[in-house]
């Protein structure tokens, strides 16, 4: 059975269309995260399934059961935001309990429940502090605290790691997916943030323009992206894309330039013609250079034009056929600007996207 | 790099130093003093009339202290000045004041809390038609209402009663204040309402738990915008109340006026003082509080 299950969900801010005919199911104990750039309405769609947004049309089950018209309470979730949220002017054990007494618990049983919570989370000694006397790091922990006490099935984050900063997101990462490993909830997460995304997830769901757009593994999100808008978000530093056309003599081929490459171990999804347009994208850690690009099926000669040292890593900058190109070199060799190497990728890695449709062929 | 020892190591170091009687302190403060002592002035001069006795002020040395200090004007205006036939001072209306102004400051800021924060929170359908009207109503002037006003408290009834005229100050009162009360809840993060809404509090849940604990700097803004207005009134005092039921504004204006007999300006002086005291005291315990809601919740729209 499908724990949460979102049913042709539009909606509409107005006469702006915010979700359009939305589908998503996620599996018992799931971890689904929502990603896309700011406006896609990732952060919108976790509103609606909280019920904290009434959607236009649609409908939209939680463990079986039609929430559509339920209050946020009933819904049995619990939502951790980016602001963490807290009361001010209770304290974290208030604010772990502010849920249960409103639920009309007994005494014991909120203590008890809050005493659990705390222990998880390893903030007993903070208990009876107020939210402005800690840290951002621990106010999240009471945040999704205050989640976890209610023990529900579902648990929603919206952007829970981004006002954190860089140490503390990664600490935290960890943290929740441990969370996830152990307590095996359903878990529905919002993120801008591509690592957070590929690191926690069990599917990863790309929305661009209140649609999703690919609904995969980040694995395959990664290596095989169905369009080039989830070819360019993924992955950092992005994708190359070199526009040419498609031939097919003895063998397919991609021409761009004056370059003719062979696609011949590429897997095509679907048909392609003769002559038609096309993206092909390479991702910068695909391309190696010197002797490893020896065996490879393409080898191509670029100057080296900018270079960024980023420690494990150096990103090189340089042109191919008039076209702006990019790849990841391990940091160690050293490279100088203006020296001509020899690359080598293997466009059985690549991907090809239609130039109009650019949808993967 | 030049080396440091060619540095020239006896010129300025640390903080600049600043002159107490510069030319700009000088112009600044000076103005500050004379614009203070400008504003002073009736007020030390009611101060130093207050406590003199009738001849020493027929002299009409009104700048000068009083040569012998009597604080038999502030006994009389208190308790015996005469307004009408009634001779019992200031003292009712003191007390009609309170009771006017304590349920009016009560009502008025209880409803225009909650108003605000339904129109800041829970975005009904029509809230924005609402709140417009309600705006619009700040900006109608009170004369236009007056008359319709009488006839409506007489037919309920509360026409010349406290009850009525406790009606109108909550009226009148309800613009402004859900404006003020809206305009704070809606810099209260909403993330902080959804939380609460998740957690399972209901309207007033959310209001009396969440809301209400962290509004304290404007409950003491409206507090002090109510109680110095209200206090202050004079027209609906004396529109919407009979004699016996007179605000203590009002009575002052009757002792001040009054046509008959000497003009006793020691003991008008007195009353005025003391008709003043509340709304001052007022200022002075939550001038802090004041200012800080006000920057937090009446600027930011």
């Amino acid at each position: 059975m499908d724990s949460v299950s979102v049913k042709n969900l539009d909606l509409n801010f107005g006469s702006v269309e915010v979700l359009k005919n939305l589908n998503l199911d996620v599996k018992k104990g799931e971890f689904i995260v929502l990603l896309g750039s700011s406006g896609c309405g990732k952060s919108t769609l976790l509103n609606c399934i909280a019920g904290l947004l009434d959607i236009t049309e649609g409908q939209i089950f939680i463990n079986g059961k039609n929430v559509t018209w339920d209050e946020p309470k009933d819904r049995g979730i619990g939502m951790v935001f980016q602001s963490y949220a807290l009361y001010p002017q209770m304290s974290v054990e208030g604010n772990l309990s502010f849920g249960l007494k409103n639920a009309g618990l007994p005494k014991k049983e909120i203590e008890k429940r809050v005493a659990q919570t705390a222990k998880v989370l390893q903030i007993e000694p903070l208990l009876k502090r107020k939210p402005a006397a800690l840290s951002g790091g621990q106010r999240q922990r009471v945040a999704i605290g205050r989640a976890l006490v209610r023990d529900v099935e579902v648990f929603l984050f919206d952007e829970p790691l981004s006002n954190l900063d860089a140490q503390l997101r990664t600490e935290l990462r960890v943290e929740i997916k441990r969370l996830h490993q152990k307590l095996n909830n359903t878990m529905i997460y919002v993120t801008h943030d591509q690592i957070e995304a590929m690191t926690l997830a069990d599917r990863i769901a790309i929305m661009k323009e209140g649609v999703i757009q690919q609904l995969e593994s980040p694995h395959t999100v990664y290596n095989y992206p169905t369009n080039k808008y989830v070819a360019g978000f993924i992955g950092s530093p992005a994708m190359n894309f070199l526009p040419g056309t498609i031939a097919q003599q003895q063998k397919t081929c991609f021409k761009f330039g004056d370059e003719v490459l062979d696609l011949s171990h590429y897997e095509f999804q679907g048909t392609t013609s003769e002559g038609q347009t096309a993206w092909l994208g390479i991702r910068p850690e695909q391309v190696v250079f010197g002797d490893d690009a020896k065996n490879l099926p393409v080898r191509l000669e670029v100057d080296v034009e900018v270079i960024e040292p980023m420690g494990a890593d150096t990103l090189v900058w340089s042109r191919l056929a008039g076209q702006e190109f990019h790849f990841k070199v391990i940091g160690s060799c050293t490279l100088y600007v203006g020296e001509k190497i020899i690359i080598g990728f293997d466009p059985a890695c690549a991907s090809v996207f239609d130039m109009n449709t650019e949808q993967r062929l | 790099m030049p080396n440091s020892s060619l540095l020239n190591l006896d010129g300025p170091r640390g903080p600049k130093p600043r002159k107490t009687l510069s030319r700009k302190n000088i112009i600044l403060y000076g103005t500050l003093i004379v614009v203070a002592i400008y504003y002073l002035i009736p007020l030390y001069v009611m101060i130093v009339t207050s406590l003199k006795g009738m001849p020493e002020i027929r002299l009409g040395h009104i700048f000068s202290p009083p040569i012998e200090v009597t604080f038999e004007p502030w006994v009389k205006a208190w308790a015996q000045a005469c307004t009408g036939l009634n001779c019992d001072g200031l003292s009712r209306g003191f007390w009609n004041s309170v009771k006017i102004t304590i349920p009016s400051v009560f009502i008025s800021i209880a409803i225009a809390s909650i108003n605000g924060y339904a129109l800041a929170n829970w975005r009904f359908k029509g809230a924005n038609l609402f709140f417009t009207i309600l705006i619009f109503g700040a900006f109608i002037p009170y004369q236009i209402m007056i008359y319709p006003l009488v006839i409506l408290l007489r037919d309920l009834g509360l026409y010349t009663k406290l009850p009525g005229l406790i009606l109108i100050h909550t009226i009148f009162g309800m613009p402004i204040l859900t404006l003020l009360f809206r305009n704070y809840f809606t810099t209260i993060p909403e993330e902080l309402f959804k939380a609460a809404r998740v957690d399972g509090a209901g309207f007033w849940g959310i209001y009396f738990r969440v809301m209400l604990p962290m509004s304290l700097p404007i409950f003491a803004v409206a507090i002090v915008l109510q109680v110095t207005g209200i206090w202050n009134d004079f027209l609906f005092g004396v529109i919407y109340t009979k004699p016996a039921n007179y605000p203590m504004t009002v009575q002052l204006n009757n002792i001040v006026n009054s046509v008959q007999g000497v003009k006793e300006y020691n003991v008008n002086m007195a009353a005025t003082l003391l008709t003043g005291l509340v709304p001052l005291a007022i200022y002075f315990i939550s001038g802090k509080l004041f200012v800080r809601g006000i920057a937090a919740g009446a600027v930011k729209g």
